[in-house]
């Protein structure tokens, strides 16, 4: 298949897809639990996706995403609440001191903004770091983010430990697809160029990379800030799809959870994300719903241990026995494409695969 | 002096808490020759190597690169105090210069690696392909949008004749770890070469290769200096190679120079046959 | 004195804390130092072990509870290496801190259906909760005990790890894990005993810590075991009398902030002195440095 043809089977798919979610809406009801995952899905697939960027194509093991989550929501938050809105949202602040709204898109770019200088300050002295120092390192910034903005002095901004509410949100599905697309395909193409080679060469082995002419400090720091960038951007969306945001709710609980998406889908897998952020989504909101129903019978039979919980242990130990058992996750590092599909039915195109990197420029 | 020298090393020393591995070690490499660096094992060799390419700031010494000044420390803090080398306080006051390996590369010197350090997860060409990236113009917004089209392209078109002229074009798409053993140090070495070096630095070449592959690789060195204009500079154990393809020779023992010349020279020193024969035993 | 009786209390509940936290950091320090692996299940089992003693103290004397509630535990830490880090012994690095990620999550969620998300009243331990009085201070006696059994115990780890075969094993081990193989010691041993005295101090621990706060909560792990791993870094990780050190400054200083007025940040204090210390002396106190070889 030349570029020109698997360009345009891209695009076509894209549409499709876009064009599918829009009947669905149409015709569905809007309460369905299937937008409640494809909205969120889509959300998480862009933060795992900015995850995998550092974990799975440079090798950096940080643990921070939920902070950079964290500072992209109150970003879009603070900065789009309708100024009528103010004093009733920051009523123990006086309306706080922020007095003007931005519109939605330029507040979600801002937010990425912040997150990306946030990350630039951090990585200055973390980045030095090696593997598990790093995450641990990473892991702590994103607590200490959490605590200063719940921190009362900050409260005329941040409104403190309390709330915020009334900020734009989203109602249609297309919303999160396409500004998660538009920033995944961002990624993807960032992957694909002579800087992701030069990631993935210091993946593959530091001491070489910077032996190649690579400047380790320089490229690690891209890598971190991009990728805090876009877990900025997926922090506004969270909060435009969740309504209301708080700090307490970016515990590091929700970095495991990014984390554990990215290592199903396939660490080094940008597909592998994607299609395990909404299988993720789906089993933990949806599908394995009736696991917490109390009074669920099989044929008068009282299926016994099911209450409210019972999903999340069932689906750990699922996730659990995809760690040990599955580690290279659904993708590992190849990536889904119209050509390895085809080929997958077919048979035809027996070729061998090319991973995406060396194929893409031809 | 009648000859420019291309790689200067001055008064090196570097020192791991108490521990000398490299003492005092000078050397020059003129412009076009193949030289090698010998020794027992545990020698220093690799560490002198670890110093010019950058990975370790020597605990004292310079290194000059065509004349100009790359590398330069003194004793400092802790090391101060713990220093066992020699000239202590010769460059004490002067300018510390402790580039990272990346700018050394970008200077004019690559290098391959003792135990063969490949991209795992890439191919033949893009192990090359790499190495191009480091002399890119393009940012990293420019080369996301697809605005260095024009680099882009040349950077393959070059790493495409390198792989011609390295015998690699077969082996293209397979993955750099599934050659076999010798085709990865030529891998190494090709890749080495793609960072358009003048200093080529090559350590233990013919590591675990049988006779016939290490008379193959000979050939090769001596190929691959006059087709690029390269200056080597090479440690190996195959004493046959050392002989037949080095112009000069420097010998290190216990971290010290212990002898240098011309093989003829080198092959009939006492010190250095009681390097080898006395002392530690080697290999 | 005036300035004693009103700051004598934080500076106790400090010491106090110090010592909880020295008992869990000793589980990661030694799991660190002999697999190079920050096991992230170490809190969650410290959180178990509170759960144990809650169910367990309804259907039995207290005095049964805590002895079944160690051994519950100590097996539980056992189970935890062999089924899901023992299998990745080879696997890179990143995917035994993932599967310990996943060790925590499926140890939360338990605990979550266990509980059904309500916190669970710690039962109040004779003698060791009673009300005593320091100095003008009035405290619980837990309070005073805690410094004093780390200690002890803590002199008794040394001397096992100095003295005993097994120690020498362990002392092995953490040098050099591949050699020490060769040189014939059976480092599976090594290792489940690495995790049995991990989860034992974790559960004494545990027992000290909730009878000060008495609400068991799936995540109640989850900080004390971070902080716990940041005494270990702090003090020099692999050392056992650094984490020690390190986890005694910890509490102290947490609890100094505490006093100040400045809760919110008592928790990012300890992470700010983590990225502290790695940055100035990655090393930490008392570790041993080591350099790659190229």
């Amino acid at each position: 298949m030349s570029t020109k043809t698997k360009a345009a089977w891209n695009v076509g798919l894209i549409a499709a897809l876009l064009g599918l979610l829009f009947i669905l809406e149409q015709v569905m009801p809007s309460g369905s639990m299937l937008f409640t995952v494809l909205k969120k899905g889509a959300i998480y697939a862009l933060v795992a996706v900015s995850m995998n960027l550092l974990n799975g194509f440079t090798g950096l093991f940080s643990l921070g995403q939920a902070g950079f989550m964290l500072l992209g929501a109150y970003t879009y938050a603070i900065l789009t609440i309708p100024t009528e809105s103010r004093a009733s949202v920051y009523q123990y602040f006086d309306g706080g001191i922020v007095q003007f709204a931005l519109p939605v898109p330029v507040a979600l770019i801002a937010g990425g903004i912040v997150a990306a200088i946030f990350a630039y300050l951090i990585g200055l002295p973390v980045l030095r770091l090696k593997s598990d120092y790093l995450a641990i390192a990473t892991l702590g910034f994103a607590e200490i983010i959490r605590a200063v903005f719940q921190w009362d002095k900050l409260g005329p901004i941040t409104n403190g430990s309390n709330l915020l509410r009334n900020f734009p949100s989203f109602k249609s599905v297309l919303y999160p697809f396409i500004v998660s697309g538009i920033c995944i395909a961002l990624i993807v193409m960032l992957i694909n160029s002579t800087y992701g080679r030069a990631f993935k060469a210091i993946r593959d082995d530091e001491i070489a990379a910077e032996a190649m002419g690579i400047n380790l400090a320089h490229h690690k720091r891209l890598a971190f800030v991009i990728s805090s960038f876009f877990a900025g951007v997926s922090g506004g969306l969270l909060a435009m799809y969740q309504t209301t945001i708080q700090a307490s709710m970016f515990k590091s609980a929700m970095t495991y959870e990014i984390l554990l998406i990215v290592v199903i889908g396939g660490i080094g897998s940008v597909t592998g994300s994607c299609i395990s952020s909404f299988l993720f989504i789906a089993c933990s909101e949806w599908w394995l719903r009736f696991l917490d129903n109390e009074n669920l019978y099989i044929g008068g039979f009282h299926v016994p241990f099911l209450r409210p919980g019972f999903r999340k242990v069932v689906f750990a130990v699922v996730i659990m026995a995809m760690v040990l058992f599955y580690r290279q996750g659904i993708m590992g590092t190849k990536e889904f494409s119209i050509e390895a599909f085809s080929g997958f039915f077919k048979k035809k195109f027996g070729k061998k695969k090319v991973e995406e990197g060396g194929g893409s420029h031809e | 002096m009648s000859k420019e020298n291309v790689l200067k090393v001055e008064n090196i020393t570097m020192q791991f808490g108490g521990v000398v591995a490299v003492d005092n070690v000078s050397l020059e490499v003129d412009k076009g020759e193949i030289m090698s660096l010998i020794g027992p094992n545990g020698a220093g060799k690799t560490t002198a190597f670890n110093v010019i390419t950058g990975v370790y700031a020597p605990s004292n010494g310079a290194v000059y690169f065509k004349g100009e000044k790359i590398i330069q420390n003194h004793p400092q803090g802790k090391m101060k105090k713990l220093y066992q080398g020699e000239n202590p306080v010769m460059y004490e006051g002067q300018q510390v210069l402790a580039p990272t390996p990346d700018k050394i590369t970008k200077l004019g010197i690559a290098r391959t690696f003792q135990n063969i350090r490949l991209f795992k997860s890439q191919t033949v060409f893009e192990n090359i392909l790499i190495a191009k990236h480091m002399r890119r113009t393009s940012n990293i917004f420019t080369a996301t949008f697809r605005l260095n089209a024009k680099e882009e392209a040349q950077m393959r078109a070059e790493s495409e004749e390198l792989l011609k002229i390295m015998d690699l074009e077969d082996v293209r798409n397979e993955l750099a770890t599934s050659l076999p053993y010798g085709k990865q140090r030529h891998l190494e070495i090709a890749r080495a070469l793609a960072t358009k070096p003048e200093l080529l630095l090559l350590d233990e070449p013919a590591a675990g290769m049988n006779p016939q592959e290490t008379l193959e690789l000979t050939q090769f060195i001596g190929r691959i200096r006059d087709e690029f204009g390269l200056t080597i500079f090479m440690i190996e154990h195959h004493m046959d190679l050392v002989m037949e393809i080095s112009d000069r020779i420097h010998v290190l023992d216990f971290g010290k120079t212990i002898a240098e010349g011309v093989p003829e020279e080198i092959r009939n020193n006492q010190r250095v046959i009681e390097a080898y024969l006395g002392g530690v035993q080697d290999e | 004195m005036d300035w004693i009786t009103k700051n004598l209390p934080y500076l106790m509940a400090g010491i106090s804390v110090g010592g909880q936290y020295a008992l869990i950091a000793i589980g990661y320090t030694m799991v660190y130092g002999i697999l190079r692996l920050i096991n992230f299940a170490h809190g969650d089992i410290f959180m178990v072990a509170g759960l144990v003693v809650v169910y367990a103290a309804t259907v039995m004397p207290i005095y049964i509870a805590i002895p079944l509630m160690i051994i519950v535990t100590v097996f539980l830490g056992f189970m935890v290496e062999r089924v899901a880090y023992k299998p990745l012994r080879s696997a890179p690095r990143m995917s035994i801190m993932i599967s310990a990620i996943g060790v925590s999550y499926l140890l939360q969620n338990l605990a979550l259906y266990v509980t059904g998300g309500l916190s669970q009243q710690y039962p109040a331990i004779p003698w060791i909760s009673d009300t005593v009085t320091v100095m003008g201070a009035t405290t619980k006696r837990v309070t005073l005990i805690t410094p004093i059994l780390t200690i002890v115990l803590v002199v008794g780890l040394v001397m096992l790890i100095k003295h005993t075969k097994i120690g020498m094993a362990m002392r092995a081990a953490s040098r050099d894990f591949e050699t020490s193989q060769l040189m014939g010691i059976k480092i599976n041993n090594v290792v489940s005993m690495t995790f049995i005295i991990g989860t034992f101090l974790a559960a004494i621990g545990s027992l000290l810590f909730f009878t000060n706060y008495t609400g068991v909560t799936p995540t109640v792990g989850a900080m004390p075991g971070l902080k716990a791993f940041v005494a270990a870094v702090f003090g020099g990780i692999g050392s056992i009398p650094g984490a020690v050190i390190g986890a005694f400054i910890i509490g102290i200083c947490e609890n100094i902030i505490k006093g100040l007025g400045w809760t919110t940040f008592s928790d990012a204090f300890t992470f700010a002195l983590l990225i502290v210390i790695l940055i100035a002396k990655p090393t930490g106190l008392f570790g041993e440095k080591s350099t790659d070889k190229v």
